[in-house]
């Protein structure tokens, strides 16, 4: 939905994402004169009420991930009898065992680097697919193009539940299942509706002129893919990759279905430790922030391209 | 659509040499070119998405086991079945109050953090639920959400909140009279002295069954405030735990170590009347002053026993939905208030400058002025959230504890269930997957209409 608004613009646009974009400046009202101190009081008077109240939003959003961020720095026995809050009253019983004692656990190490196995391939594999076919539907001429490209323009809300009895069935015969390339298939497949629609709107905004000059020089269209549109396309292609990684990266159902225990992601291997909450929070709480850790560092680093791709990406 | 075509790609046909022979061989060459780019994208879109559709329609009408034909049956199954019934319902909660909120609270949002010079910061804080895991959010809420007042930091505030407006007489649920018959309970769950007593006398209640956890920290030793004389007209004496640890308390006496209950209610009751209250000290001390004459039965009303306010039991049965929501707006808000406060900024600041000239207020300026130019947005948000909320699957799953993920289930949970969690009847599993395909269709068609309208 928001994709024609968000995806469709054109190259300079993009760069700049709604979160960093500073609201225009509500230029600080030339004050006008005639009001009185009366009615500049007012004012500072409801900044102050609404400062106070985002402060307060503010406070409300960070409290439950802090909760378990200190949670995870805590014993068991601490956990099980006292809430988090009463560390700040002990900083000195925190410490980082929880975290050492998870890197210890075999299983969970895997769990890593099998979301890292499924996330890299499954991001990589969306972005070349949905490149070449994107410059396709932009700039190749085909009979039947524009059918085609709107049958992928209805695919981009088919939710990934109708995907999962047969797919798992193919996977079967195929000997498939249970298996990191086939979460990874499953992945770039219903990735590539929105990555092609991406990509295909971006591609379409480069001029012309820049494809015929190359076509009269006589390039080929894997050259003037590789040479011109990649290149150009960049902006919109890192948006796709972050947003793509991250889907992948944060999956528990798609992998809940089609890994078995020696290729399941963290997402999965946390899941089992759910189902007895309350005991092992020891493992549960580090284990999150493990597997949050690279999610927030992808955010901080790349939040402008992040943001767009979320905002592009919110029909899925 | 046919104009993008002609826009698109009027070179190849003008510069291609005449003759039929070699045009044709271009155009093939085109079309094998095409082909090229698009084949791994259509083999795995034709395979792993519209195959499984086709295949899902078609399982949907067959039984369990996948041999029998059984028409319609599985669809009318869905509305009978209880736990597919409660599911459905428990969807439509989720579609009917989650966009709502979503909306509003990131309208209000941007609207205010406008006013703020911290705006990017905020936004970013509220924007980093969107970057992890709805498994990790989960885990996040379970914590926050944990019944137990001394765990979970929402009902840790819900009973300080609670308590601060409703006073804090401490209860002792399970305690009780050491001597049952000299101070029998009452109808009312409430203890009187069977013997009466004067202003002038001291009168020591002992209680037992107190387990230490629930001792307030501040109790002190009562032996000393039990052995002051009243004064005239005062009629006074202390509330104790009636137990010595360790053993060698004399029942019915206060021991040296044995403490005094803090917080209790002490009623000086007279012809059934409550004529007098006192409070216990930390030593268990109550004192009633200057009492007319006469004999009083004293009372330890029903409230010293109640259960202390525990808070809310948001992972129960009846919440459980609302809590989960309260969750997923944790994670979306930030999406929501990021959309509309980038649709604020390209609004035409003349429009509003104007209406300020003209006097109006920030109220009027919000209603007559923003909403309106921002209903795209909004809409935008809300049928994105409408077509998430319908899928919602990992949230539920983590939040609600095993015993309640029935009350909580929605369509995706029970589809889940139905085929590959126990459940294994593949047949009602793809008709309910049909059926939340049918849910997105509507949002299919508009991507449609939006993407032809922005071509043509």
């Amino acid at each position: 939905m928001t994709l024609s608004d968000t995806a469709g613009r054109e190259p300079g646009a993009s760069a700049a994402a709604p979160a960093t974009a500073t609201p225009a400046k509500t230029s600080p009202a030339p004050r006008r004169a005639g009001r009185g101190p009366a009615a500049w009081l007012a004012k500072k008077l409801s900044n102050g009420l609404i400062q106070a109240f985002l402060l307060l939003i503010g406070l409300i959003w960070l409290t439950p991930a802090a909760g378990l961020f200190m949670s995870s720095l805590r014993s068991e026995e601490d956990n099980s009898t006292s809430g988090w809050w009463k560390a700040f009253t002990s900083p000195s019983s925190l410490s980082f065992d929880n975290y050492q004692e998870l890197l210890k656990q075999s299983d969970m190490v895997q769990a890593f680097w099998n979301t890292v196995a499924i996330s890299v391939p499954a991001t990589v594999l969306v972005v070349v697919i949905a490149a070449l076919a994107g410059y396709a539907f932009a700039w190749l001429d085909f009979p039947g193009r524009d059918w085609v490209f709107l049958v992928v323009v209805a695919m981009l809300v088919v939710p990934v539940q109708i995907g999962l009895l047969p797919v798992s069935k193919l996977f079967g015969s195929l000997g498939l299942f249970g298996s990191i390339p086939g979460v990874v298939l499953f992945h770039v497949a219903y990735g590539l509706p929105f990555a092609i629609f991406l990509l295909r709107n971006y591609f379409a905004e480069i001029p012309r002129e820049m494809l015929e000059a190359a076509r009269m020089d006589g390039g080929t269209e894997w050259r003037i893919f590789t040479r011109l549109v990649l290149p150009l396309g960049r902006p919109a292609i890192a948006s796709l990759t972050i947003f793509q990684f991250l889907w992948v990266w944060n999956d528990m159902l798609v992998a809940l279905i089609f890994a078995d225990n020696e290729s399941q992601p963290l997402t999965v291997a946390l899941q089992t430790q759910t189902r007895q909450f309350g005991s092992n929070i020891g493992v549960l709480a580090p284990g999150a922030f493990l597997s949050l850790i690279v999610p927030l560092v992808v955010f901080f680093a790349f939040q402008k391209h992040f943001v767009q791709g979320v905002m592009a990406g919110s029909v899925k | 659509m046919s104009a993008t075509v002609r826009k698109v790609l009027p070179a190849n046909a003008g510069s291609t040499p005449s003759g039929p022979t070699p045009r044709s061989r271009a155009a093939r060459r085109r079309k094998l070119v095409s082909l090229g780019f698009l084949l791994p994208a259509l083999l795995l879109l034709g395979s792993l998405v519209a195959y499984p559709i086709l295949f899902s329609v078609g399982r949907s009408f067959f039984d369990a086991s996948g041999d029998t034909f059984v028409g319609a049956d599985n669809y009318t199954e869905m509305f009978q079945d209880p736990a597919t019934t409660k599911a459905i319902r428990n969807s439509a909660i989720w579609v009917i109050v989650a966009p709502v909120l979503l909306t509003g609270l990131g309208l209000i949002l941007a609207v205010l953090s406008e006013k703020i010079r911290w705006a990017t910061a905020f936004k970013l804080l509220m924007f980093m639920p969107m970057a992890i895991s709805f498994l990790a959010a989960g885990i996040i809420f379970r914590v926050a959400y944990e019944a137990d007042p001394e765990r979970g930091v929402l009902n840790a505030m819900t009973v300080g909140v609670h308590d601060a407006f409703s006073g804090d007489t401490k209860g002792y649920p399970t305690a009780h009279p050491q001597n049952p018959r000299t101070i029998p309970a009452q109808k009312d769950g409430s203890y009187r002295t069977a013997k009466s007593v004067s202003p002038g006398d001291t009168a020591d209640l002992g209680l037992v069954g107190v387990p230490p956890k629930d001792i307030p920290k501040a109790a002190k030793p009562a032996a000393a405030a039990s052995s002051a004389p009243a004064a005239k007209g005062e009629l006074r004496g202390v509330v104790f735990i009636d137990f010595t640890l360790g053993g060698g308390g004399k029942p019915g006496r206060v021991d040296p170590t044995e403490r005094g209950l803090p917080g209790l209610a002490v009623e000086a009751v007279k012809g059934g009347e409550v004529v007098a209250t006192a409070t216990t000290g930390n030593d268990g001390t109550y004192r009633f002053e200057d009492l007319p004459s006469g004999d009083y039965h004293l009372q330890l009303p029903q409230k010293d026993f109640a259960e202390a306010y525990q808070g809310i039991s948001w992972l129960g049965p009846s919440l459980i939905t609302p809590a989960i929501i309260g969750a997923y707006l944790w994670i979306w808000t930030g999406f929501s208030m990021v959309l509309i406060g980038a649709g604020l900024a390209s609004l035409p600041r003349d429009a509003l400058e104007a209406a300020r000239m003209d006097g109006a207020n920030e109220w009027q300026i919000f209603r007559k002025i923003t909403v309106p130019l921002l209903s795209p947005v909004l809409g935008v948000v809300f049928v994105t959230t409408v077509i998430n909320v319908m899928k919602v699957f990992d949230l539920v799953y983590i939040i609600a504890p095993g015993p309640v993920q029935q009350d909580a289930s929605v369509l995706a949970t029970r589809m889940w269930l139905v085929s590959f969690g126990g459940g294994n009847n593949q047949g009602l599993g793809s008709a309910l997957g049909v059926l939340l395909l049918l849910l997105v269709v509507p949002a299919m068609a508009l991507n449609i209409r939006r993407f032809r309208r922005s071509q043509s």
